[in-house]
């Protein structure tokens, strides 16, 4: 069994790391190259987000506020100080997402339950109005134009692979922390918080560390996310941006740790082929989100392995 | 001897309503003692105090020695006192399994772990493979808690309380919903795990069969005070006791 | 800085105070009621200005009118909603989180919804006849129409405290936030309740949205701004509870309103930072709240 396991995961990141490996090699547009960057990204964005909600049960809608950090981090930077300072904006963002997010998440862990999930789309607005009014230094709604990145990360080709390995990793490192001890414990928390302080833990703390960790990936997306159109927005921060990652994780089911992978693949997908013809994406999207939570709340991948049991694996494919 | 766990004139209320009232009694160590009363006698209420989860107005606990009133439940449980809830409480989407090496692995302070996968994790699963067995669960230790039925899950609750090693149990109506057969089966597997674990056990039933074939004291409580106490033997001809509600129950 | 200039800003606070809490006790009595929290109860509000907008605007019948239609058309609509698809997730596990997603598509649709219909450029319309200009007294100018939102939102509190504590329909409005299956069993009509509650909530937002679209331009995404506001309201009123969010309403109109007036591009910071400061000191708000639902 435990072999069985072990060649669906192999698999599954085989099939993962040359569907994405292959792509500059196979598509000629740089368009398309972008369109599989951003894919990548959003996925790690989603992924990250999921931590949180998928296996924590906390529901923040301001994960924007970390992805513009790491995005303004970079662009700013680099826009101030020129490209060899990429690689130490994107150290210094994470480091400000950390500190960030250690000090709103003890502000607004405590309260908990809708008040937490409101309470960070508030902070997330906050920092969106904050860096629109700033704009003398953060270019305002203009955002930060054509920035270059070092070296051979300036050709997009290399970006790509660089972006690639980077997600494939931290997705990787995302996955070993929701099947570890610590993982566990944070579904522990999802499902039966009082019985977790009963376990000798304390369910704050831990609630606080999922936060920080989740945060920081999202900042990493950011980051990564600017030197793709070598430009930063602040719609980066922009509330839409935090649900974005929540939709795309319930569109591919939120108790599957691939879901939001699978989730954001279908929306900028769609997205791409929909926002040709019609400019009314959010109503789309919203209708079809509205209906897979009243029909299918379980998500793409959620469904699928409800349904065909051959699909299901016995340790559990489930976070 | 010393006991184990004292309580010293605790008294609770709730506005006007006194739910605990100037209770004191002493456990001793090893001892298998039951509570029991009319429905609103304030059981429960005296557990969630005992294990932290609720502040007594005056009076002390005194656990091992120690007064605990005030003490957060994660710190009382971690100096072994251990709780079996009136509604299991469980981690519903988890494996049986996993909802006691979750207990096993907090016991063994590795629950920071985040690098290597829960199932390598080869002590915290074997000591809860042990546990499941001891209670009959071993052969549903894959199955999701949720698909478990009533009887077992409350089983499972017990499970997981025995997986943090605990020195003295408290268990909140145990057999509570449970057919024939498996109030029987719970009430041999209550003594065998005492004698297993090594455990003293404090437990709230209704079930009088339960109380007079297992506990060695009981104590009654009636609006919050303790009514009586003693061998089962003493309760049953205590006529204030009879009247109180055994009735017809014997 | 005179006399004047405090009155003004302290009837500028007033009025902002009043449209606040007009939403805010909308949001405020479906989770006291219903336990739901309408992540899109800014829509309404805003389905409410762009009603408005067609009847003045559009139709240019005259501006009660409009009141009364935006009302009536967001509360029929939020009953609509509370029917066809809010029913469909109570009592799901994780409800909290469900509630939140489904008013969030709530949001998207209507967003783009109001964009089809009117059109995605600012729109605005003009006060009412007989209130466009000005109370003088002495120095003192204050505009009319602020007063009447001022003595609009006095009826409002006034109405509502009678009907919660005083009629029968109140009542059972309010124990069904206490214990809805009690109820249920005493016969009430729980279901119905909950979406009378709901309409009702609704249609204060949408006339809430009407009133104040004469001093604010009417554009699509209005919506999640008025929430948040809202939200700043009763995470320090307490959810659930009605003079809190009425005192938080007061408090966070005048420090907007003297805000605005000294630093005006930063004024929107400071009721963000009362709202932390109250976070940190009494995070279960300035009053005791009801049992928040876990997300």
């Amino acid at each position: 069994m435990k072999t069985i396991q072990n060649y669906k995961t192999a698999l599954l990141w085989t099939v993962l790391i040359l569907s994405f490996g292959l792509v500059p090699l196979l598509m000629t547009s740089s368009y398309q190259l972008n369109v599989a960057s951003y894919i990548l990204i959003w996925s790690l964005f989603a992924i990250s987000f999921n931590m949180l909600w998928g296996v924590t049960g906390m529901l923040s809608f301001g994960q924007a506020l970390y992805f513009g950090i790491g995005g303004y981090a970079v662009g700013l930077t680099i826009h101030y100080l020129g490209s060899n300072w990429y690689f130490p904006a994107l150290a210094m963002g994470i480091v400000i997402a950390v500190v960030v997010s250690f000090l709103l998440g003890l502000l607004v862990i405590r309260v908990g339950g809708v008040y937490f999930t409101m309470l960070t789309l508030a902070f997330g607005q906050l920092a969106w109005q904050l860096m629109f009014k700033l704009y003398e230094f953060t270019g305002g709604d203009d955002g930060i134009q054509g920035f270059i990145l070092p070296g051979i990360l300036s050709n997009k080709t290399t970006y790509y692979y660089f972006v690639l390995i980077l997600v494939l990793l931290s997705i990787w490192f995302l996955k070993r922390v929701a099947y570890s001890p610590f993982g566990m414990m944070l579904r522990c928390v999802r499902q039966n918080p009082d019985r977790v302080r009963f376990l000798g833990r304390r369910v704050r703390r831990n609630q606080l560390r999922v936060y920080i960790i989740s945060s920081v990936f999202a900042t990493l997306a950011g980051a990564l996310m600017v030197g793709v159109d070598n430009s930063a927005h602040t719609d980066m921060f922009f509330w839409t941006t935090s649900g974005e990652v929540i939709l795309m994780s319930v569109l591919g089911g939120i108790s599957q740790f691939f879901g939001p992978l699978i989730g954001a693949i279908c929306i900028i997908l769609i997205e791409d082929i929909v926002g040709a013809y019609t400019e009314y994406w959010s109503l789309i999207i919203g209708t079809i989100i509205l209906l897979m939570v009243i029909v299918f709340p379980k998500g793409i991948v959620g469904e699928v392995m409800e349904k065909m049991p051959k699909f299901r694996s016995s340790e559990k494919e489930n976070i | 001897m010393e006991p184990i766990l004292r309580l010293e004139s605790v008294s609770k209320s709730f506005g006007g309503l006194r739910v605990t009232n100037d209770l004191s009694f002493s456990v001793f160590p090893g001892e298998i003692s039951a509570i029991i009363g009319p429905n609103g006698a304030g059981k429960t209420t005296l557990f969630n105090q005992i294990t932290g989860h609720l502040l007594p107005d005056n009076g002390k606990i005194l656990f091992k020695g120690e007064n605990i009133v005030g003490s957060t439940p994660q710190s009382i449980v971690k100096r072994g006192m251990g709780r079996a809830f009136q509604i299991a409480s469980i981690f519903p989407e988890e494996t049986v399994l996993d909802n006691v090496k979750a207990a096993s692995l907090s016991n063994l302070n590795q629950t920071l772990k985040f690098w290597r996968s829960a199932s390598e994790f080869k002590r915290a699963k074997d000591q809860a493979y042990a546990i499941l067995g001891s209670l009959g669960l071993d052969k549903q230790a894959d199955q999701l808690a949720f698909e478990l039925s009533h009887g077992d899950q409350k089983l499972l609750d017990i499970a997981i309380a025995l997986a943090l090693e605990p020195t003295i149990l408290l268990l909140d109506e145990p057999t509570a919903g449970m057919s024939p057969e498996e109030r029987q089966r719970t009430r041999k597997m209550i003594k065998e795990i005492r004698d297993k674990f090594d455990l003293t056990l404090v437990f709230i039933e209704h079930d009088m069969d339960m109380v007079f074939d297992i506990a060695q004291i009981v104590r009654v409580l009636q609006q919050g005070s303790l009514l009586a106490e003693g061998t089962p033997e003493e309760i049953q001809q205590n006529s204030e006791v009879v009247s109180a509600y055994l009735g017809e129950e014997l | 800085m005179d006399f004047a200039f405090i009155v003004t800003q302290i009837i500028s606070g007033l009025t902002m105070a009043t449209l606040l809490f007009l939403v805010a006790s909308g949001l405020t009595l479906i989770f006291g009621v219903g336990n739901v929290f309408n992540f899109a109860h800014g829509s309404f509000y805003m389905i409410g200005a762009y009603l408005g907008y067609q009847v003045v605007g559009v139709w240019e019948l005259n501006f009660w009118l409009a009141l009364v239609v935006a009302a009536v058309g967001a509360g029929l609509f939020g009953m609509l909603i509370e029917f066809l698809l809010l029913r469909r997730i109570y009592g799901r596990a994780n409800e909290g989180g469900f509630q939140i997603l489904l008013t969030y598509c709530l949001i998207l649709i209507i967003d783009d919804g109001v964009k089809l219909l009117w059109g995605a450029e600012y729109k605005s319309i003009p006060r009412p006849d007989g209130f466009s200009g000005a109370v003088v007294m002495g120095d003192i100018f204050i505009p009319a129409y602020n007063l009447l939102i001022i003595g609009i939102g006095f009826v409002v509190v006034i109405a509502s405290w009678w009907i919660l504590n005083r009629t029968r329909p109140g009542k059972i409005a309010r124990a069904t936030a206490v214990d809805r299956e009690m109820l249920g069993a005493l016969g009430v009509n729980v279901p119905l309740t909950m979406t009378v509650v709901f309409g009702v909530a609704t249609a204060l937002g949408g006339m809430t949205g009407a009133l104040a679209a004469p001093l604010r331009t009417i554009t699509p995404g209005a919506g999640i701004e008025v929430i948040i506001d809202s939200l700043i309201v009763v995470v320090m009123g307490g959810m659930g509870n009605f003079w809190g969010a009425w005192l938080a309403s007061m408090l966070l109109g005048e420090v907007n309103a003297f805000a605005v007036a000294f630093v005006p591009k930063w004024a929107s910071l400071f009721s963000f930072l009362v709202m932390v400061v109250v976070l940190i000191f009494k995070p279960e708000g300035l009053f005791a709240p009801r049992k928040v639902r876990k997300v």
